[in-house]
């Protein structure tokens, strides 16, 4: 039987909490069914979020991506694409949402501190203290293509700048002095003098000469997610992040990423508790697991269809296979190119092509998988869905939340905008009924709802956490 | 007393709803705490105010606070005008944004976004910073002179063709071939630019390229409406309908009159149709029983308001008479109310209702569009005429062949 403590003063809260990852990008999300609504429209957008609300979600989730995915040197035709501006449309859903927090992914590479955090702060405080920040970082010059800068980061350098942009987004969080508005338009002046401390940061790639314009929220500041999962980005987070969106939701690897992050964060001197864990991951639910299990072959099929198959190959081989069957095996050929080129967000940039088709060629022989199931297993994340009947699935997730080896999950739905209904409408109770999920919301901001501490202002500059 | 001259076309009213209004006093006199106004029920009170009173657009100013003892916080104008969105159902929504110190491509994407939370009620107030604060803030030089304009026309014209770079029918969602984009109807934008900047090319954003195509499909209304102060561009390079609207300011109404038939016969040559004019105007009525000149002694004696647009201080049938008289020549006059809270409510309640029955206002109507408020057609893809004469639009980068979108998580 598996050792499921964490240990290092780790205790469990025993509850889970359940976000929601709107895409807009990519396989996950089938566009094929008549039941596909607008990737675009607001109307899918406050549907979901507001689905979302009524399940007590602790967050909506959006992500960014700086330029169009492309294939082959041209847009890629076969995913969902083109998506709205996470921070605009995060400010539109704070109008017709009240207690969901709302996260944009937003990149340190493509935006000034200043900007940026005044950005941040305005949702935060139109919000009523729901915003958060999920920082990513980017280096490659493709992305740089659409800004003044172009690519100026090296690999190497993403997480040394991301860290000190956001050591200066926190010191513009903590300019204001609680209370430095005025309680009566009777007061002598609108805000106290010397209320607001001026920021100053001189970097290597930037300097930042800023008095922020914007007092703190009912969260004190933006909530922070991280979701780098290479031994610097879990430093990253372990130092600077409340909640990683992270990449491990199986139940043995979850517990080990868990350890993992509780060690980093103690040796970057926090608390064992401090940070929060959300793995990505989808639901395909039903009334009985066999049902559940149709459902599971339906929605892979329109995720991966045969055209997305063979091109998800392409990336990889750096070539046309058109020619080749995608409900046969692997391609024999070796790839063109020597090495994968820019496949951000999927872990292989930079792999070595020919060797990376031999390993494939050979798992999917072992396994007897045709390219279409291949590739439709390492794009799902096989690991991250949980398939079942609603209550096999949560008595699965009792043990994620007993253990503390998730603190609540991230999930996208494979269909917009009614792809949370079941999940709302079936699994939360039945996750209630367990006694792990809230039965109502904690509080009004997201630092509540996700049982985050409030971070204190520091004399002298950054604010740390109690 | 005569009958006032029917326009030819009906105009319309503008409201600027940043702080608490216009005068730097004015939140001594607001209807709520200081503390309050920094929030989503404040945007939502004014903006649902404007909206109820009758004005057809609310514009949202950016990038300047008064300071001292005033107002000190600002939130950001794209989001505010992001927030109104959702509640509104027919104010068109155009927030303030920077074309100095911001990126380009997340300008257009941003605006974009705006344009499909409020239903196609989106415009862009362009506005060109040479504040030596926020040149620090993001440690870059300041800009001035022409170098404004310069920043400006190239940052609209990025919008634009980024605008563009979706055609309208490029989300095909075609089941059959497997395909939910048809890639011939995306274009990389390739803008070139820049130069705003007097240090020439070794300062960081000083020139800048932009390759495209956008992250989101075109906007709803194919292009905001883009509205910008007269001058800015008139030094700079503005490309053809680079404008849709021209903001005209004048120290007194008299002249402000003059400033707008000028503007308006100096536009009536532009190739492509002339821009829209909008006239920008202060005000300060007579309210809660005492007189608009003694509101205004009581607010100057707190602060003094320093302001270069045209100030009408008066009765509501004055200021009745003054907007039907500016808007025989403008196409929309822009009111910047002393105190949001107390001239908003004399509007609502005595200038606009008089206005309509004159029928010299547009009627208001649910989901109208900006373009269609200003008369504009919906225009097609530059893109997509320019196809059919050459095929080599989208002609694949050499590098960087293959990528997935989204964030690195590693």
């Amino acid at each position: 039987m598996t050792d499921t403590s964490i240990g290092s003063g780790f205790v469990p809260s025993g509850q889970l909490q359940l976000g929601i990852f709107f895409q807009g990008v990519n396989s996950g999300t089938i566009w094929k069914s008549p039941q596909s609504g607008s990737q675009t429209d607001f109307e899918s957008f406050r549907r979901i979020a507001q689905t979302a609300e009524r399940g007590l979600f602790a967050a909506f989730f959006l992500g960014e991506g700086l330029r169009l995915r492309e294939h082959l040197g041209r847009p890629h035709a076969l995913d969902v694409a083109g998506r709205p501006d996470a921070q605009t449309m995060l400010a539109a859903l704070a109008s017709v949402t009240s207690h969901i927090g709302l996260v944009a992914t937003q990149n340190t590479t493509y935006n000034d501190p200043a900007d940026l955090a005044h950005r941040l702060s305005t949702l935060d405080l139109i919000s009523g203290g729901r915003a958060a920040w999920n920082v990513v970082t980017t280096d490659n010059a493709w992305t740089g293509a659409n800004f003044r800068r172009g690519g100026y980061l090296d690999h190497a350098d993403r997480y040394v700048h991301a860290e000190a942009f956001v050591e200066t987004a926190k010191r513009i969080w903590d300019s204001w002095e609680e209370g430095a508005v005025a309680a009566s338009p009777a007061a002598e002046s609108w805000s106290s003098p010397g209320s607001a401390r001026p920021v100053h940061h001189e970097g290597q790639h930037y300097s930042v000469d800023y008095r922020p314009k914007l007092p703190r929220s009912a969260q004190y500041r933006p909530v922070l997610f991280q979701a780098g999962d290479s031994p610097d980005g879990r430093d990253f987070a372990a130092r600077q992040a409340d909640v990683i969106f992270s990449a491990h939701p199986k139940f043995d690897d979850a517990l080990n990423f868990r350890r993992d992050i509780v060690e980093r964060t103690l040796k970057a001197g926090r608390g064992a508790n401090d940070v929060k864990i959300m793995p990505a991951s989808e639901f395909i639910l039903a009334p009985t697991p066999q049902e559940a299990r149709e459902k599971k072959e339906w929605v892979r099929n329109l995720q991966i269809g045969p055209q997305q198959a063979i091109a998800y190959l392409e990336q990889f081989w750096g070539r046309e296979l058109q020619e080749f069957d995608p409900d046969g095996p692997l391609p024999e050929i070796d790839p063109v190119v020597e090495e994968t080129s820019e496949t951000r967000g999927s872990g292989f940039h930079g792999a070595k092509a020919r060797h990376l088709a031999d390993q494939w060629r050979a798992e999917a022989k072992e396994k007897g998988l045709t390219i279409r199931q291949f590739v439709s297993a390492k794009t799902s994340r096989v690991d991250a869905t949980f398939t079942g009947s609603y209550t096999e699935v949560a008595d699965r997730l009792v043990d994620y939340a007993r253990t503390g080896a998730v603190d609540g999950f991230n999930i996208s739905p494979w269909l917009i905008p009614t792809g949370l209904d079941d999940i709302v409408n079936h699994l939360v109770p039945a996750l209630q009924e367990r006694g792990v999920y809230p039965t109502e919301y904690a509080g009004s901001t997201l630092r509540e709802n996700l049982g985050l501490a409030s971070p204190v202002r520091q004399d002298a500059g950054v604010a740390q956490e109690v | 007393m005569s009958t006032p001259p029917i326009p030819a076309r009906p105009g319309f009213l503008a409201l600027e709803l940043d702080g608490d209004g216009a005068h730097p006093a004015a939140w001594r006199k607001a209807r709520h705490t200081p503390a309050e106004l920094l929030d989503g029920t404040r945007i939502r009170a004014t903006v649902l105010a404007a909206e109820s009173a009758g004005f057809h657009v609310a514009t949202f100013a950016d990038g300047a606070v008064p300071g001292g003892t005033g107002i000190t916080g600002q939130l950001n104008a794209l989001q505010r005008a992001a927030f109104a969105g959702p509640v509104t159902s027919s104010i068109i929504v155009v927030p303030e944004v920077d074309t100095v110190y911001t990126e380009p491509f997340h300008v257009s994407t941003q605006l974009a976004s705006l344009d499909y939370v409020s239903g196609g009620r989106a415009g862009w107030l362009v506005a060109a910073s040479d504040s030596a604060a926020d040149a620090a803030a993001v440690g870059r030089q300041t800009v001035s002179g022409a170098g404004l304009g310069r920043e400006a026309a190239d940052s609209i014209e990025v919008s634009r063709r980024l605008w563009d770079s979706w055609e309208d029918d490029a989300v095909i969602r075609d089941v059959a071939t497997g395909r939910y984009l048809d890639v011939d109807k995306l274009h990389y934008v390739d803008f070139e630019g820049g130069g705003g900047f007097e240090s020439g090319a070794d300062a960081v954003g000083a020139t800048y390229s932009v390759k495209g195509p956008s992250i989101i499909p075109r906007p709803l209304q194919g292009q905001l409406p883009v509205v910008v102060p007269a001058g800015l561009l008139a030094s700079g390079r503005p490309s053809a309908g680079a404008t849709d609207a021209l903001l005209v300011s004048a120290p007194t109404p008299d002249l402000l009159a003059a400033e707008v038939a000028e503007a308006r016969s100096a536009l009536a040559a532009t190739a492509g149709g002339a821009p829209a004019v909008i006239a920008e105007l202060d005000v300060v009525l007579d309210a809660r029983g005492q007189a608009a000149e003694g509101r205004l002694a009581e607010l100057n004696a707190h602060t003094p308001w320093e302001s270069t647009r045209a100030r009408f201080v008066g009765t509501a049938p004055e200021l009745i008479e003054l907007l039907t008289t500016l808007l025989e020549t403008a196409d929309g006059v822009r009111l910047h109310p002393a105190v949001l809270d107390v001239d908003l409510e004399e509007l609502a309640q005595l200038v606009l209702p008089s206005l309509r029955r004159r029928g010299v206002l547009a009627p208001v109507q649910p989901d109208t569009t900006f373009r269609q408020l200003l008369g504009l057609q919906r225009p097609a893809s530059r893109y997509a005429t320019a196809r059919h004469g050459a095929d080599s639009v989208l002609a694949g980068p050499a590098a960087s062949s293959t990528a997935h979108q989204g964030e690195n998580n590693d």
